[in-house]
C-alpha cells in the first residue's frame, strides 16, 4: 500500500472513531425538553429529561433541615410530582414557572438533580418598589437583637 | 449633546474606514502610492475617532450622563467608580466599541511596522483590516449604536449586571478581545498573500509572532474567564461548556492547530491549503463567537444582551467565508505541496494528528453548541446539550492531544529511525508507566485520572530529557549551568517557549483531572452554633449580619472554620440583593490552597438569623489550573520575544 493510501486509511479510521464518539455522545447525553403531559404519556425510567411547567399552588414543601424539596409541576392538563434534595433557587415559588432536570424514578415521581426557576426579562424600576421595602424589612430583622 | 457627538464620531470613523479600505485596494491595483498614503491617514483618523468615542462614553459613565441609553442601562448612581469605567464593555454596544478599538490599534501597529516593509502585502493587509473594521463600525452605526439617546432622561440608571462587578470582568473582556482581534493580522496577511498570488511561506513567517500574541491574549482571556466563573458564580466550577465559553474556546482550538501546522509548512513546504483553511476558520470563529455571545441567540449565563444584530453578523460571516475560500479556490494552482509525507512515524504526521484532533475538538464543540438550535429549528424538538456530551466526546481527544504533545517535539522529521525513537522515548514511556503504577499504589483508582497522570508524567519526562540534553551539550562547550539554561531559553526562545507552554498545559491538566476526580461537596442547614464536618475541616455557623452597600443590600453569614481541631479562619459568604435584579447574587468565600480550596456558598436563611443553609465544597487541585495558566502565559511571552539572529 502506498504512503498516501496509508495516510488516508489512518485518517478515515480516526475520523470514523470521532464520528462514532459524537454519535454516541448525542444519543447518550442529549436531554429532551418535555412537558408534564408528554412525560406522563410515556415515561422511560432512568432516561434524562428536562421537565418544564408551573409549580402547582399548595404543592411546595421544603424541609430546611433535611433539604428535602417536593412539589408538583403542571401544564394545566397533567401534573408530575417532583422530588429533589437541596435548596430551591431564589426565584422558585408556587405559581411560577420552573424547569427541572433529572430522571423518571419509575415509582410515580420525577427525581430532579437540577432546578432552574424561570427568569422574566422585564425591566424593573430601580428604586421605590416593593422589593426595596422587602429588603429594608430584612435588614431590620437581621440588625435586631439576637444576631452577633 | 454627548449622544450626538459620539454618534457623529462613529459615523465619520465608518466613512474613513470604508474609504481607506477601498483606497488601499485601488492604490495597490493601479500602483498609486498616493492613494495608499491617503488610506494610511484615514486609518489613523479612524483609530483616533474610535478611541475618542470610547473615552467619551467612559466620560458619560463617570458623569452619570443618563441621556445616553447605554449608560442608563448599564450603570446607576450607586455603581462603584472602577465599575463605571468597565461598565463600558458590560453589554453589546460597548463591547463592539472595545472590539473596534482593539482592531484599529492592531491596524495602527501594522502601519507603524510595515509601511516601508512588505511592500507587496502591506496595502492589501491594510485594506482587509480596514474592511473588517468597517463592518464593526457599521454595527455601531446601525443595529447597535452605543450613543443612542434616551428621552426623557431618567433620574437614575438601571445598573450594571452585578455579576460583572468583579475584577475578573475588568480584565477578561480586554484580554479576550485582544486575542480575538489579534487573529485578524494573520488572516489579513493570508488574504494579501492570496490576492497578490505570493502564496509561499512568507505571509506565515511575517505573522508568526502576531499569531502567538493573539493566542497569548486569547488564552489569558479564557483563563480569567474560568477564574471569574469559579469565584463569582458560586457553583464551584471553572468551566461549564456554556455556549459562550465554547464560543471563545473554538477559535482557541483552531488557532492552536494553526500555530503548530505553520511549523510544518515552514520546514517542509506542505499543508499550504490546510494552513489557509485554518486561519480562515479561526478568524471566522472569532466573529462567530461574538455573534453567539452578543446576539442573544442562546440563553445562557453569559448572554446578558439581546439585539437585532444577528443578521448583520451572519451576513458578514457568510461574506468572509465566501470571499476567503473563493480566493483560495482561485489560487488553487499555487497551493500545491512542494514536498510529501515520507512516513507515518515522523514529526510531520505527529503534528498532522495533533491538527486533526484539535480541529475535531473544535468541530464537536461547535456541533454541541449549535445542536439545540438546529434541533429546534429543523425538528421542532427542544433539547439541551450539556457538559456530559462535551466531556464524553472531548476527554479522549484531549488525552490523545496530551500524548502527542510528548511525541511531536522530539520525534524526527521525515522518518523516525528506531534509534531516534529509542533514544527519545524509551525513558519517558518508562516514566509514564512507572508513574501509573506508583499512583495506583498510592490509591488512585479512577482509570481516567490514572491515564491522565501517566500521560502527564510521560510528556513532562520528554521535556525534561530534551532540556537536560541540550543543557548538557552547552556545558560541554564550557558554559556554566545557569547561563547554559538561560541561554537555551533565550536563544531558542521559540522552541523552549513552546515547551514552557506545554508544561503549563500539563499543570492545567493535573488541576482539571484532580478537581474532577477528587472534589467533594455537601449542603446542609445549620442552626446557629451548629457545625458540619467536611474532610478535615469543621465549619461552624455563627450567625448572620446585614449591611447596606452603595448599590445593594448584603446579608453575610459568619462561619468559623477549624482544621483538625485547630482554629483556621472565619469565613463570610454572603448574599447580595440588588434592587434591579430579581434574584440575589451569591458572594462566595473560599480559602485557597495548593491541594484544596474550602469553598462556601450561602444559600437560604431564616430571617431572624437563627439558621442558614450552606453549600460547602472541597475543591481539590483547582489552584493548579491557575498556576498552570500562569506558566502557560509565561511560555507564550517567551515565544513572542524576537528570535536572536543566528550567527
Amino acid at each position: 500500500m502506498s504512503h498516501r493510501g496509508k495516510f488516508l486509511l489512518g485518517g478515515a479510521v480516526i475520523l470514523g472513531a470521532l464520528g462514532y464518539l459524537v454519535y454516541a455522545g448525542v444519543s447518550q447525553s442529549v436531554v429532551y425538553f418535555v412537558t408534564p403531559s408528554e412525560l406522563q404519556a410515556q415515561p422511560v425510567p432512568g432516561k434524562a429529561y428536562r421537565l418544564g411547567g408551573l409549580v402547582a399552588p399548595g404543592s411546595l414543601k421544603w424541609e430546611a433541615r433535611s433539604l428535602d424539596l417536593s412539589f408538583v409541576l403542571s401544564d394545566g392538563k397533567t401534573s408530575v410530582p417532583v422530588r429533589h434534595k437541596g435548596t430551591p433557587p431564589d426565584l422558585f415559588a408556587e405559581g411560577r414557572g420552573a424547569v427541572v432536570e433529572g430522571t423518571w424514578s419509575g415509582e410515580g415521581y420525577f427525581k430532579a438533580s437540577l432546578i432552574m426557576a424561570k427568569h422574566s426579562e422585564e425591566y424593573k424600576a430601580p428604586h421605590g418598589n416593593e422589593a426595596q421595602a422587602g429588603y429594608k424589612e430584612l435588614l431590620n430583622t437581621l440588625k435586631g437583637p439576637g444576631t452577633r | 449633546m454627548t449622544a450626538e457627538i459620539g454618534y457623529a464620531m462613529t459615523a465619520v470613523a465608518l466613512g474613513l474606514a470604508l474609504y481607506g479600505s477601498a483606497a488601499c485596494a485601488i492604490g495597490a491595483r493601479t500602483n498609486r502610492p498616493v492613494l495608499i498614503q491617503s488610506a494610511q491617514h484615514a486609518a489613523i483618523g479612524t483609530f483616533v475617532l474610535i478611541v475618542a468615542a470610547m473615552l467619551l462614553l467612559v466620560y458619560a459613565f463617570l458623569t452619570f450622563d443618563f441621556s445616553v441609553r447605554y449608560v442608563a442601562i448599564n450603570t446607576n448612581r450607586g455603581t462603584p467608580f472602577y465599575y463605571r469605567i468597565t461598565a463600558l464593555w458590560g453589554a453589546l454596544e460597548g463591547s463592539i466599541i472595545l472590539w473596534s478599538a482593539m482592531l484599529s490599534l492592531y491596524t495602527l501597529l501594522i502601519i507603524v511596522r510595515y509601511r516601508s516593509r512588505q511592500a507587496e502585502f502591506y496595502p492589501w493587509v491594510l485594506s482587509v483590516m480596514l474592511g473588517i473594521l468597517t463592518f464593526f463600525l457599521l454595527v455601531m452605526t446601525i443595529p447597535a449604536p452605543p450613543f443612542e439617546r434616551l428621552a426623557p432622561i431618567p433620574p437614575d440608571g438601571r445598573g450594571l449586571n452585578p455579576l460583572l462587578e468583579d475584577t475578573g470582568m475588568i480584565t477578561h473582556p480586554v484580554a479576550l478581545y485582544l486575542g480575538f482581534t489579534g487573529f485578524t493580522v494573520p488572516f489579513a496577511f493570508a488574504m494579501a498573500a492570496l490576492i497578490t498570488g505570493r502564496t509561499g511561506d512568507e505571509w506565515m513567517r511575517v505573522t508568526r509572532r502576531w499569531t502567538i500574541v493573539a493566542w497569548y491574549f486569547l488564552s489569558l482571556g479564557l483563563l480569567i474567564g474560568g477564574w471569574w466563573s469559579y469565584h463569582v458564580l458560586g457553583w464551584g466550577g471553572y468551566w461549564a461548556w456554556d455556549p459562550v465559553e465554547n464560543a471563545a474556546f473554538m477559535p482557541w482550538l483552531t488557532g492552536t492547530a494553526f500555530l503548530h501546522s505553520v511549523m510544518i509548512q515552514e520546514r517542509r513546504h506542505i499543508l499550504k491549503l490546510w494552513n489557509l483553511t485554518l486561519i480562515i476558520l479561526t478568524f471566522g470563529l472569532t466573529i462567530f463567537g461574538t455573534f453567539l455571545t452578543r446576539s442573544g441567540i442562546l440563553s445562557s449565563v453569559h448572554s446578558f444582551t439581546q439585539g437585532s444584530i444577528g443578521a448583520f453578523f451572519l451576513g458578514f460571516i457568510a461574506l468572509v467565508l465566501l470571499g476567503a475560500f473563493g480566493l483560495v479556490a482561485a489560487r488553487g494552482d499555487r497551493l500545491r505541496a512542494e514536498g510529501k509525507l515520507d512516513s507515518i512515524v515522523s514529526r510531520e504526521s505527529a503534528f498532522l494528528l495533533n491538527n486533526l484532533f484539535l480541529v475535531a475538538a473544535a468541530f464537536t464543540v461547535f456541533f454541541g453548541t449549535i445542536f439545540p438550535l438546529l434541533s429546534e429549528a429543523i425538528r421542532g424538538v427542544k433539547v439541551s446539550v450539556g457538559a456530559p456530551f462535551f466531556n464524553l466526546v472531548n476527554i479522549p481527544i484531549f488525552l490523545a492531544l496530551i500524548f502527542l504533545m510528548g511525541v511531536g517535539p522530539l520525534i524526527a522529521w521525515r522518518r523516525a529511525s528506531r534509534d531516534n525513537l529509542r533514544r527519545n522515548f524509551l525513558a519517558p514511556v518508562g516514566a509514564g508507566i512507572l508513574a501509573a503504577g506508583v499512583f495506583r499504589l498510592l490509591g488512585v483508582a479512577n482509570a481516567l485520572a490514572l491515564t491522565c497522570l501517566s500521560l502527564v508524567v510521560f510528556v513532562a519526562a520528554t521535556i525534561v530529557l530534551d532540556f537536560y540534553r541540550a543543557t548538557g551539550a552547552r556545558l560541554r562547550t564550557g558554559e556554566r549551568l545557569l547561563p547554559a539554561m538561560g541561554g537555551l531559553l533565550m536563544r531558542q526562545n521559540r522552541r523552549y517557549g513552546g515547551f514552557v507552554v506545554h508544561l503549563g498545559i500539563l499543570v492545567v491538566a493535573l488541576g482539571v483531572t484532580g478537581s474532577q476526580a477528587w472534589s467533594i461537596q455537601t449542603e446542609t442547614t445549620l442552626r446557629r452554633g451548629e457545625a458540619l464536618q467536611i474532610g478535615q475541616y469543621n465549619v461552624r455557623f455563627d450567625g448572620l449580619a446585614a449591611s447596606e452597600e452603595s448599590n445593594h443590600f448584603k446579608v453575610t453569614g459568619t462561619f468559623t472554620v477549624a482544621n483538625n481541631g485547630r482554629a483556621l479562619a472565619v469565613m463570610t459568604p454572603a448574599k447580595k440583593f440588588y434592587p434591579q435584579e430579581q434574584t440575589p447574587i451569591a458572594a462566595v468565600d473560599y480559602l485557597m490552597g495548593l491541594r484544596e480550596d474550602l469553598y462556601l456558598v450561602l444559600g437560604d436563611f431564616a430571617r431572624d438569623g437563627s439558621q442558614a443553609t450552606v453549600k460547602v465544597q472541597l475543591n481539590r487541585f483547582v489552584t493548579l489550573i491557575w498556576i498552570g495558566g500562569f506558566i502557560l502565559t509565561l511560555g507564550a511571552a517567551l515565544a513572542i520575544l524576537p528570535e536572536p539572529r543566528k550567527t
